[in-house]
């Protein structure tokens, strides 16, 4: 796929949409380059985010997971703390500004796990926008409580039954809903997926998570990390937490995809890895898909990343080598759930347990004067019920 | 190549004091046996040409009805390459064009470099994808550069003039005018500007211009049949085939005749 240059990583990207969103899409992109030019914007944002959000969010040196795993020093990123729970905030905050800029009053929005969908409301409760989010059915019965949070915060939550009843699917009718109600509504996209200008704007509104952690471990450590890991769904997290360190050689990077029941059975969401390239949601990137081209459903005991492919600009760090992606089950990711709560009073959310996991493997290998910094993307609050069903619904 | 057999049949159809009437099936919603016997039916009802829909699982750009048949084709298992196949055979009884209405990752798994041929060898002259804008439709315009497939785009109410400028410049076979805001399925009004969107969208394109999504009564095939060159009807066809309903069909595809006469 060579035919466009814009919005492209290295082939990835793109905007393959219906004619009628393209004109909602360069509206958009216009919108979003004179909002960066403009320093009122940012002062905005910046304002919200440290008010309203609680930024910045510590990065916290995990002492005893560091001794658990006899390696490398670890750091938690911790955007757990942000309002809201996750990172999720950071992206919504910054679009609903860019919403009410373009004179848009409401906000359409797709949730997996809930976390952009609360996240959205929020948005939209605080600066007084109409907010319409679409979740799965299966998720919505995965995440009851985060369904009642968005009510209660005023937003009408739609069940989507079509399909597998999960993320993909939402994205599919909060698509087919901004094509309906494109002149009035922006699309506040939650991951770093979709048609250009979405995966460079929440990429831009997620990059506070690195650059906050570069400046960070500078001030306890002098100096850069030697790693730095992220779990991947569709990859908003840790697209905010490589891209300032992507120039950066030293700086090794790690994604990881979500497993599932093990890449072998097929019941994974690692798209990465399953290295079929395809066209999903406007976007030509890795894609989980059959010979017929396809769209397969993706599984993860965890919502957020159940997703059956993966942003352009993380296939694109992959195709180049910059980013190592590698993968962690379902399994694992709920030991990682359990050691972090024990060993550090940190109950991580199922998707940021993955890089947990993987971290802790990683930091094994790496000297005791290396540094290695974890994206911990939300808390896990919200996967209770999910994990304690996991673990046989016994006390521990 | 001239890429001018779906023009043609319109251009013709037209000629002849009809607007073009182009029925949008699901291929494959009641089996992969029934195509031969639908297309057959609508060619001796007066189609001008069929547009064939392939079966997506994440088909963005359609209303319940056509996700309904599509998921039913789906449970057949239906494929764009079962299609393929199964056009080829009875391609011969074929005399009015089909044009293939399929999402992109599909023709991406079929192959870019055997799709124009294969349609050729299946009666195909046009293809549609409503998620390859302009900007986008390079690759395939290319595959298809050496072959009588036109590539067909679509045109919305949210398309600036300089846009709808870009799209009729690079136009084949028709355009197909998006007629609402939204996707397809059956709707009781049409927005007020449209009229006038239409005359502008003739004015700029040398190929003909067809109207679609949202129109599904004889009333709708006379009124905007009336403001270009013909119709495309998806969902009422769609539901019309699935409960039997042939009679329904011959209505919708008889108000397109005669309307030069009557506008």
């Amino acid at each position: 796929m060579t035919t466009e240059t814009k919005g492209r990583y290295g082939k990835f990207g793109g905007q393959f949409v219906p004619e009628t969103l393209m004109t909602a899409l360069q509206e958009l992109e216009t919108a979003y380059e004179e909002a960066q030019q403009d320093p009122a914007f940012s002062k905005e944002l910046d304002y919200y985010l440290k008010e309203f959000v609680g930024r910045e969010t510590p990065l916290f040196f995990a002492e005893r997971l560091t001794k658990h795993a006899g390696g490398a020093k670890i750091y938690l990123k911790r955007e757990d703390l942000n309002h809201t729970g996750a990172h999720k905030i950071n992206n919504s905050l910054g679009q609903a500004l860019l919403a009410i800029r373009m004179g848009k009053k409401k906000i359409v929005a797709e949730t997996g796990a809930g976390q952009h969908g609360v996240a959205t409301a929020t948005a939209c409760a605080l600066l007084g926008l109409e907010c319409v989010v679409f979740m799965g059915k299966e998720d919505i019965r995965r995440q009851e409580l985060n369904v009642f949070r968005m009510e209660l915060l005023g937003t009408k939550v739609v069940s989507v039954d079509k399909g597998s009843g999960t993320l993909k699917d939402a994205v599919n009718e909060a698509l087919r809903y901004w094509v309906s109600n494109v002149e009035d509504t922006h699309y506040i996209l939650g991951s770093a997926l979709g048609p250009h200008p979405f995966p460079q704007i929440v990429r831009d509104f997620q990059r506070v998570i690195g650059d906050e952690t570069r400046k960070q471990i500078v001030e306890h450590e002098g100096r850069l990390p030697d790693a730095v890991v992220a779990c991947i769904g569709g990859g908003s997290n840790a697209i905010g937490m490589f891209h300032p360190f992507v120039d950066d050689q030293d700086v090794k990077l790690y994604g990881v995809e979500a497993a599932g029941s093990g890449i072998s059975t097929g019941k994974h969401a690692a798209a990465i890895a399953g290295k079929q390239e395809g066209v999903l949601h406007g976007a030509y990137m890795y894609v989980l898909q059959d010979e017929d081209g396809f769209i397969q459903e993706a599984h993860s005991i965890s919502a957020g990343l159940d997703y059956p492919a993966v942003g352009p600009e993380h296939c694109h760090l992959a195709d180049i080598k910059r980013v190592q992606y590698d993968s962690v089950t379902d399994q694992q990711a709920l030991e990682a759930v359990q050691l972090l709560s024990r060993v550090e009073g940190i109950i991580p959310a199922l998707e940021s347990a993955h890089a947990v996991y993987y971290a802790v493997q990683l930091a094994k290998e790496m000297k005791e004067d290396e540094l290695l910094v974890i994206c911990l993307s939300g808390r896990g609050d919200k996967d209770m019920q999910t994990v304690r069903d996991a673990l046989g619904g016994q006390s521990i | 190549m001239t890429k001018k057999l779906v023009t043609q049949a319109i251009v013709q159809c037209n000629e002849q004091g009809d607007k073009a009437f182009v029925p949008y099936i699901m291929a494959g919603d009641g089996g992969l046996q029934t195509l031969k016997k639908t297309i057959l039916f609508l060619q001796e009802a007066g189609a001008t040409a069929i547009e064939v829909g392939i079966p997506f699982s994440d088909p963005v750009a359609d209303g319940d009805v056509i996700q309904q048949a599509g998921e039913r084709a789906l449970a057949e298992g239906i494929t764009l390459r079962k299609i393929m196949t199964e056009l080829a055979s009875f391609k011969e009884e074929v005399q009015i064009p089909l044009v293939i209405m399929t999402y992109l990752n599909p023709v991406l798994s079929y192959g870019l470099q055997s799709i124009a041929a294969d349609c050729e060898a299946s009666g195909v002259y046009g293809l549609i994808v409503p998620d390859l804008p302009l900007e986008e439709s390079g690759l395939l315009k290319e595959a298809l550069k050496n072959s009588e497939v036109a590539l067909i785009q679509l045109v919305s109410l949210t398309s600036p003039a300089e846009r709808i400028e870009a799209i009729a410049k690079a136009a084949e076979g028709f355009i197909y005018a998006v007629t609402v805001n939204g996707i397809t399925g059956v709707r009781s009004s049409f927005t007020e500007g449209l009229e006038g969107h239409l005359e502008r969208l003739k004015a700029a394109s040398s190929v003909p211009v067809l109207a679609g999504f949202g129109i599904s009564t004889p009333e709708h095939v006379r009124t905007l049949g009336g403001l270009a060159d013909g119709v495309i009807v998806g969902s009422a066809i769609v539901t019309a085939l699935h409960e039997g309903e042939y009679e329904k069909v011959r209505t919708l595809i008889n108000a397109s005749k005669n309307q030069l006469t009557n506008s």
